[in-house]
């Protein structure tokens, strides 16, 4: 948030224009606010459940939701579906948000020297991106995950090698556009270095696309996870995330859909909270490019 | 014409050769390389091991080897099942069909309703239908592919009854019709994101073409308003459409991965997780090379139809 100030230089940074304009955008607030429950609800909720996720109690598989305790149900294997349900949702929260960070940070590193490099590195950079770009997504991640032993570091890292490409391309497009403005020419008349003139007077003033792609790359990290734990090459159990909780869910789809419905709606709000957010930040922030 | 097309058949070309090192690397990022299935064999020796490299020429420079890899590539030689010993093409081109007329029967239910609900919201702005539909998109792109399909599953197959929960035909049973049946479900689970997708490129698209000049012309010249949406605004608007329709295509192709595994659609998507289950190495990596080249061959098409369409960019 320091960095809104810096470019926007308001006295408060809650008094922003992009701070007000964020809060009046009501999906994205609603998305805050989910996302923000979610969260806490993940954190907390564990603890205060009477059941513990890993906790296998033959007697009570398969109990419907609202009975004997269980307020989601059980699963096959008498285990309590809320208390997976939170516990998932630390993994897939976390993953989510750890792959974001890591496809930004190579995103970015790319972007800003291939928009500013230009040339033949511009070349041979996003070239690479559009390599990476031609395969769809899930058969490169499949792949690598079933070759590199699955851990939640490992699915993490994989999820950021097939999600840093998008943004890089907004990086270079927003740096090459920026490297022609006169306070670049300013820091170069200064005798300011290439890598200070790239991260610290280029980067500051593209930080709201990256922002706004940030936001959008938790919805689709945390999409991915669950695509792949589904698909049974993702999170192992019995560690718990809300892909895998689906996994076996298909079987039992005839005597125990809730199975299924819950932790698929857990991912759809989850996921629907942070593209809420992501809009928001892109009518507050303006950003043009038009990245769904 | 014919410079615009060398020029971008080139461009092709080139994200063709990128597109074979990335898949090399990928290969020989796996911890034991290609050998990694013989590695498990208990039986293996470490000679045995040394011997098996220098068979398979992996005791070469990593350039060689790639190089040796395209070429037969190229060639058609796209290596051996590991599960039943036929040739990697071979085993693709008996999945191809399932995936193209999934992925075929979706586009075409995305294209007709994502351009209805585009142009709707665009000419009748900020009203509740386009509200509705931007948060509707919104919410469709953060559904699971996988999930919908369940819940399609539950509903139409195991309450309704009305639909088959899975498989592309019934046994014994090969009519169109029946085909038909089985397609419903799945192309519309794999439509879903692309409706979004589709509208919400539509919408502006749209918006973008209405406030042109000639749209101005020909209300002025007193064209009804029916036909200068349908005619003027919305051919134009159209155009763009068919370069996104290139570009979503590796999306296009992980949601018919998930689809065909929910409803147990007997096309590439499942066939890749088959071998990964079997550590079918040479048909994962065939499939991963197949895929991106369908991408890239799909992108070159676009972009040509869009050059016969429009005079503007084969010229500039």
């Amino acid at each position: 948030m320091t960095t809104f100030s810096a470019v926007h230089t308001p006295s408060r940074w809650w008094q922003s224009r992009v701070m007000r304009r964020f809060m009046e955008h009501r999906l994205a607030l609603l998305g805050l606010s989910m996302i923000t429950l979610l969260t806490l609800a993940c954190i907390v909720g564990p603890s205060l459940l009477p059941y513990d996720s890993l906790s296998i109690d033959l007697r009570a598989r398969f109990a419907p939701p609202l009975s004997g305790g269980h307020y989601l149900g059980t699963d096959p294997l008498g285990r309590d579906v809320a208390a997976r349900l939170l516990m998932a949702g630390r993994i897939s929260l976390l993953v989510g948000f750890t792959a974001m960070l890591l496809s930004i940070v190579v995103g970015t590193v790319v972007g800003v020297i291939a928009g500013y490099q230009g040339g033949w590195i511009n070349a041979v950079l996003m070239r690479t991106v559009d390599g990476f770009l031609s395969y769809p997504s899930i058969f490169l991640l499949l792949a690598l995950a079933a070759a590199l032993k699955p851990s939640p570091v490992m699915i993490t890292v994989i999820i950021a090698v097939t999600s840093w490409m998008e943004v890089a391309r907004i990086v270079e497009a927003e740096v090459r556009s920026l490297k022609e403005r006169e306070f670049v020419l300013a820091g170069r008349m200064l005798g300011l270095g290439r890598a200070h003139i790239m991260f610290r007077e280029i980067l500051p003033n593209a930080m709201g696309p990256i922002i706004v792609a940030a936001t959008l790359t938790v919805a689709r990290a945390i999409l991915l996870e669950a695509y792949v734990s589904f698909l049974g090459f993702g999170i192992q159990p019995p560690l718990p995330s809300w892909g895998n909780m689906l996994n076996g869910a298909q079987q039992y789809l005839g005597s125990a859909p809730w199975l299924a419905i819950i932790p698929g709606a857990a991912i759809t709000i989850a996921v629907t909270s942070f593209n809420f957010i992501g809009d928001g930040l892109r009518d507050a922030l303006d950003v043009r490019h038009d990245t769904i | 014409m014919p410079a615009f097309l060398l020029k971008r058949l080139m461009q092709s070309v080139m994200l063709l050769v990128i597109v074979s090192i990335v898949g090399f690397v990928v290969l020989n990022l796996i911890p034991g390389g290609p050998m990694a299935q013989y590695a498990l064999d208990p039986g293996m020796t470490q000679e045995d091991m040394n011997r098996l490299a220098e068979q398979l020429g992996l005791n070469r420079p990593l350039w060689v080897q790639y190089l040796d890899w395209i070429w037969r590539l190229v060639q058609g030689d796209w290596g051996t099942s590991f599960r039943d010993g036929s040739p990697v093409l071979d085993v693709i081109g008996r999945h191809v069909f399932a995936t193209l007329l999934l992925m075929g029967s979706s586009t075409v239910i995305a294209v007709a309703v994502g351009t209805w609900i585009g142009i709707r919201g665009a000419t009748h702005r900020y009203s509740t239908f386009d509200y509705l539909a931007t948060v509707g998109a919104m919410i469709a792109l953060s559904i699971p592919t996988f999930w919908f399909g369940l819940i399609g599953i539950y509903v139409f197959s195991l309450k309704l009854g009305w639909l088959p929960a899975g498989n592309m035909y019934t046994i014994g049973d090969g009519s169109v019709l029946n085909y038909l049946h089985h397609l419903i479900m799945p192309s519309t689970v794999l439509a879903l994101v692309h409706i979004a997708i589709w509208s919400r490129f539509m919408r502006a698209a749209t918006l973008d073409a209405i406030s042109q000049e000639f749209v101005k012309t020909a209300r002025a010249k007193g064209v009804g308003e029916r036909r200068v949406i349908l005619k003027h605004v919305v051919g134009n608007a159209l155009l763009p459409m068919i370069t996104l329709a290139g570009v979503q295509l590796p999306s296009l192709l992980t949601g018919a991965l998930v689809t065909e595994t929910v409803f147990t659609w007997p096309g590439m998507g499942r066939l890749f997780l088959d071998s990964l289950g079997y550590s079918d190495y040479p048909v994962v990596m065939g499939l991963l090379i197949f895929s991106a080249i369908l991408t890239i061959a799909g992108n070159l098409i676009a972009d040509i139809v869009v050059a016969l369409v429009d005079p503007r960019i084969r010229l500039a």
